[in-house]
């Protein structure tokens, strides 16, 4: 039994934005694997809840004429792991996906929730990062698109207005074609878990394979929110494919993390493990690509 | 014959189509919801509650609190037979509600309403005033002098304190040329996880208590409730249908005297009291956090001089089954490598923590992870092989236990580590190991256990059973002891199939338990439902069988010396002529106009004897160094648990052992906060159980000497499949890695610190707390 005040269900993305608007302190819920979590520990006892579960539109994933990979909110992670268009452009968004909690958990959860919930140890938001993508967000005034990057503010914390809807995710083609990618999520088991640290590289290889033209790399769990390691970036781009440049980009990436220490485990834990991460994420990155390391 | 078939479950088809019904799906919907209300503070007083905006919740029934217990009648809560002798019996030292918090979750009051909603919402807005103490959670600081006192009983917070001298310690480690090995090792506080939460309802009728419970141990929860509430023990009526796993929480009476206190309190209305999981990990019971130092004086040949253990319980706030889990563990040390020169100590130790009591193995986990991590690192400081060292010195075959007045008959040592080193190649993969580098690395480890089953001669052990015919030549079958998953009523059904001489399918068990009506047993604990159980239906079987039999020599003029009872028909024992059906037979005798009878029999087995069963776990492991993961590659776990009465449901019990003792090796620990003891990961995500994605595919071996105080040559197996896989886990750790891990789990944490230690990675980064 959930302790929550009313549900209104909504049919369109106007519906909901007019709701939003007319119950301000209302939580949007989606497939629920959060909220409903939220209700029962007391957090949000007692909510309005706006449902767009019902909101078809806003499901599933798209090919546009330029491109770009529209990517519904409401999308689950099981479809996302399985959509053809993921599967074929960007297949380290469906490992990403596949990696979230269990299967039942897969089927219930979004990829929009997954980004609206402002956690910084979330499975698709690194791998969104590095894809440079960017996030839809629509209100009363229309459709507004703002990068990812810039959506989180702090943990737990997303630039969503009171009127606003998360309408699409959208992966900009420059941003994947060419690129391989690799997503590595650490926890303490293997599957129902949380990542300690997650790491999400892709690269673009110079046509030779023997050079890296162009590295992204994003990381989960270290920080307030998920981040980009561009001084990382900077160490590998353009060098070859060597263990040097491997080590230079995973030793870089410990001055741009801030892990914290708690009862989980500690800051130096987790600093070997994202830097151990980074290597790993980029060797295979490359691997990917036709590439391979060499001494 | 049934014995030793793999027959199928006799309630697996209600199990799997959902029929069949558990505690929650049988309590009425009318039901008041009882949530309870924990104290927020590891050590301190009760001052006052506020209730005010409580009580303004709409259906909000009652709100009642430690000062509302007038009568203050202690109780002890594990599930054990009631002992005569007072000096002898469990510590009373609970009350439904206390004022005095022991630790953080004590339970300090409580809220009956009409839903869930109403009792969770005036949960929140109870506010307790509280007089705070300082509080300990580690079990040596609990001990010293000036550390915060839990009972004034028990200065301190020793709950008990024994010792085990054999020879002369002192003097045999004088001798010359003895080489020392000595080490601490440490398990950490855990919880059952069975799936379904402990849950219970009460209701009054004709002015007694009727409770519903998922328990392990119905009519211990009769007298127990009785005692706690102050009633007469017959004013109670338990009921125990099918539960979803217990592992040893459900032996300890939870929440029933609560339940049936709110009941009374509320006019006798039906009171649900239904534990959230995150209570489950904190207010219920846990297994008992572990702490052991260990010292050997061997000789270069391989044999030991002396030997001494000492070993710290922690107890938890209250005590429960108290220090008989230590003793378990002193025993266990002592017999597996018998020794002339033996000193034990064990201290069972109060601290601000959750209540320790009974959880599968019962502490030869504990003492096993140290005993065998520490024969391991004896072997290696010897330059000896660990599985040949151990040969050398396990208990064996004729050793006399003078206390138990048992004798080890059979070779199951030798016999369980050549079957399970076969099973996983273990010459051919030690050698293969033996020089490797780079990051990623394999090994193999061996562990063995130590069992004892069943709680003779320390306690009373006894079983009932009944039976009754049925017109059709079918049975009833009645027992005290209980299926809680395990699949006792299965091989109950099975031995009383062989026993009476009817086909299984006629054996109809009465699977719940009322203690209105079903027999007197103590319950599932101990790894004894199969044995005990064996004893009452073999005992009941013959009489029944006997009864019939003299009624068919009545009806059919044959001496009964000359009739047997085979496949549910009366048949002549010279040719095998099949002379009548027993359905035929049962009616003649029920409805005969000269002498009507209905065919039952009952009787209780008084059982004296309490076999080993012993074994052993290999295991193979893959460490990723860098990541400081261990990835389980292969286990097989190796059992002499006597002739199987079901192969099958034998394998299933030992799978998830196993894979209990997989979480207990490498990822489960229960976590306290230092500054306010509160615990910090009491749920499923935080506290990391181990997955099927964790897990190889998991190995069941057996023996099978025939046991010979059993009735069907059976003993226990229930508990010891977790017993010995952590320290296998972890010598094949040590095999791959030379890193000897003393603390567990195993998991990434505690990896990356003896890894670092070893100086295996991070060689420039300082290791931080």
């Amino acid at each position: 039994m959930y302790d929550f005040k009313a549900l209104y269900e909504a049919k369109s993305v106007d519906e909901a934005v007019r709701l939003r608007r007319g119950h301000p302190g209302a939580r949007i819920i989606a497939g629920g694997s959060d909220v409903l979590i939220r209700i029962r520990n007391g957090k949000w006892a007692g909510a309005e809840l706006i449902s767009i579960h019902g909101i078809d539109a806003l499901r599933g994933v798209k090919l546009e004429d330029d491109g770009t990979i529209r990517i519904g909110p409401l999308t689950s992670f099981s479809h996302l792991a399985s959509d053809p268009v993921i599967g074929t452009h960007i297949p380290v968004l469906a490992e990403a996906a596949n990696q979230v909690g269990s299967p039942q958990i897969r089927n219930i959860g979004t990829i929009g929730g997954n980004i609206c919930n402002g956690s910084p140890a979330a499975d698709t938001p690194p791998t969104l990062f590095v894809l440079d993508a960017q996030v839809e967000l629509t209100g009363t005034e229309g459709a507004r698109r703002v990068p990812v990057r810039d959506f989180y503010i702090r943990a737990g914390v997303v630039d969503l207005k009171p009127d606003e809807l998360l309408t699409a995710v959208l992966v900009p083609g420059e941003a994947y074609r060419g690129y391989t990618g690799h997503y590595i999520k650490y926890a303490m088991r293997e599957a129902l878990d949380i990542s300690v640290v997650s790491c999400s590289v892709n690269v673009k290889l110079t046509e030779d394979k023997k050079r890296i033209e162009n590295v992204r790399a994003a990381f989960g769990a270290v920080g307030p929110v998920p981040l980009r390691t561009p001084g990382a970036e900077a160490a590998a781009r353009g060098g070859e494919t060597t263990e040097r440049t491997v080590k230079a980009f995973a030793s870089a990436v410990l001055g741009e993390i801030s892990p914290w220490s708690d009862w989980r485990t500690s800051k130096a834990f987790r600093e070997h493990i994202a830097e151990e991460l980074a290597a790993r994420a980029l060797i295979r990155s490359i691997e990917l690509g036709g590439g391979g390391i060499h001494a | 014959m049934y014995v030793g078939k793999p027959v199928k479950r006799v309630d697996a088809f209600d199990k799997v189509t959902g029929r069949a019904r558990f505690t929650d799906d049988l309590c009425d919907k009318s039901a008041y919801i009882a949530r309870i209300v924990h104290s927020t503070i590891a050590h301190g007083k009760v001052v006052s509650f506020d209730l005010a905006e409580a009580r303004k919740v709409k259906g909000v029934v009652k709100i009642l609190t430690c000062f509302d217990l007038r009568e203050k009648h202690y109780f002890g809560t594990p599930g054990h037979p009631y002992v005569l002798d007072p000096a002898q019996r469990d510590v009373e030292d609970r009350l439904v509600l206390t004022d005095t918090v022991r630790f953080w979750g004590d339970d300090i009051a409580a809220v009956v309403a009409e839903n869930e909603v109403a009792a969770e919402q005036a949960l929140r807005l109870i506010k307790v005033q509280y007089e705070e103490y300082p509080f300990v959670l580690d079990v040596q600081e609990a001990m010293k002098d000036g550390a915060p006192q839990l009972h004034a009983a028990f200065p301190n917070n020793i709950l008990e304190h024994t010792g085990i001298r054999e020879g002369d310690y002192a003097k045999a480690i004088t001798e010359p040329g003895l080489i020392k090995v000595e080490g601490w090792y440490e398990t950490p506080t855990m919880q059952h996880c069975h799936i379904e939460n402990h849950i219970c309802y009460a209701e009054m009728k004709q002015n007694r208590i009727h409770l519903v419970s998922s328990t392990q141990v119905p009519h211990v929860v009769r007298r127990v409730v009785g005692q706690a509430l102050g009633i007469d023990w017959g004013r109670i009526r338990v009921v125990k249908p099918y539960i979803g796993g217990g592992f040893g929480n459900k032996q300890d009476i939870l929440y029933e005297p609560l339940c049936a206190w709110l009941c009374m309190q509320v006019g006798g209305h039906l009171v649900k009291l239904d534990v959230p999981r995150e209570e489950t990990f904190v207010c219920n019971r846990v297994r008992h956090g572990f702490r052991g130092h260990i010292i050997s004086w061997v000789r270069p040949d391989g044999t030991f001089a002396a030997r001494k253990l000492e070993a710290f319980s922690d107890q938890g706030a209250y005590a429960s089954h108290g220090h008989a889990i230590c003793a378990v563990e002193m025993a266990a040390f002592r017999q597996t490598y018998p020794c002339e020169n033996v000193e034990i100590d064990g201290w069972t130790v109060f601290t601000n923590k959750p209540v320790a009591g009974a959880m599968r193995g019962y502490g030869v986990p504990q003492i096993m992870w140290a005993l065998e991590s520490h024969t391991d690192e004896i072997a290696a400081a010897l330059g000896q092989d660990p599985i040949a060292f151990r040969r050398r010195n396990l208990m064996p075959l004729g050793y006399y236990d003078m206390f138990g007045h048992r004798k080890l008959a059979a070779d199951s040592y030798n016999q369980c580590l050549s079957k399970a080193m076969e099973a996983i190649g273990y010459d051919r993969k030690r050698e293969m190991y033996r020089h490797q580098t780079g990051n990623i690395r394999r090994g193999t480890g061996a562990a063995v256990f130590w069992f004892d089953t069943g709680t003779w001669p320390f306690l009373l052990e006894t079983s009932s059973c009944r039976m009754a015919m049925n017109q059709d030549g079918s049975m009833q079958l009645q027992l005290g002891e209980t299926e809680i998953g395990q699949g006792a009523d299965t091989v109950f059904s099975q031995m009383a199939a062989d026993t009476v001489g009817v086909p299984i399918e006629k054996v109809h068990i009465v699977s719940a338990q009322d203690t209105d009506v079903a027999p007197f047993g103590t319950g599932a604990y101990g790894s004894r439902q199969t044995y005990s159980a064996g004893h009452s239906i073999r005992k009941t079987g013959l009489q029944l069988k006997q009864k019939i039999l003299e009624k068919a020599e009545k009806l059919l003029q044959i001496s009964s010396a000359d009739l047997n009872i085979v496949d549910g028909e009366i048949i002549h024992i010279a040719d095998g002529a099949v002379l009548m059906d027993l359905g035929t037979l049962v009616k003649e005798v029920q409805y005969s106009r000269s002498g009507s009878c209905h065919l039952t029999a009952e009787s209780t087995a008084h059982i004296t004897a309490a076999p080993y069963t012993l074994g052993c776990t290999v295991a193979e492991v893959e460490v990723d160094i860098a990541l400081c993961k261990v990835r389980l590659l292969n286990i097989v776990n190796c059992h002499d648990a006597g002739v199987l009465i079901n192969p099958a449901l034998a394998e299933a019990q030992v799978h998830g052992g196993m894979s209990m003792g997989i979480g207990y090796g490498l990822s489960e620990k229960l976590v306290f906060d230092e500054k306010t003891g509160r615990p910090v990961n009491n749920n499923l995500l935080d506290y990391k159980l181990s997955t099927f994605m964790d897990h190889p595919s998991l190995r069941a071996e057996f023996v099978e000497n025939r046991e010979v105080t059993g009735p069907f040559g059976a003993k226990g197996l229930g508990e010891p499949p977790v017993a010995s896989v952590a320290p296998a886990i972890g010598n094949a750790v040590y095999c791959a890695t030379g890193v000897r891990l003393k603390k567990l789990p195993m998991d990434p944490p505690n990896l990356y610190q003896a890894f670092c230690e070893a100086g295996l990675i991070c060689d420039e980064r300082r290791v931080d707390a």
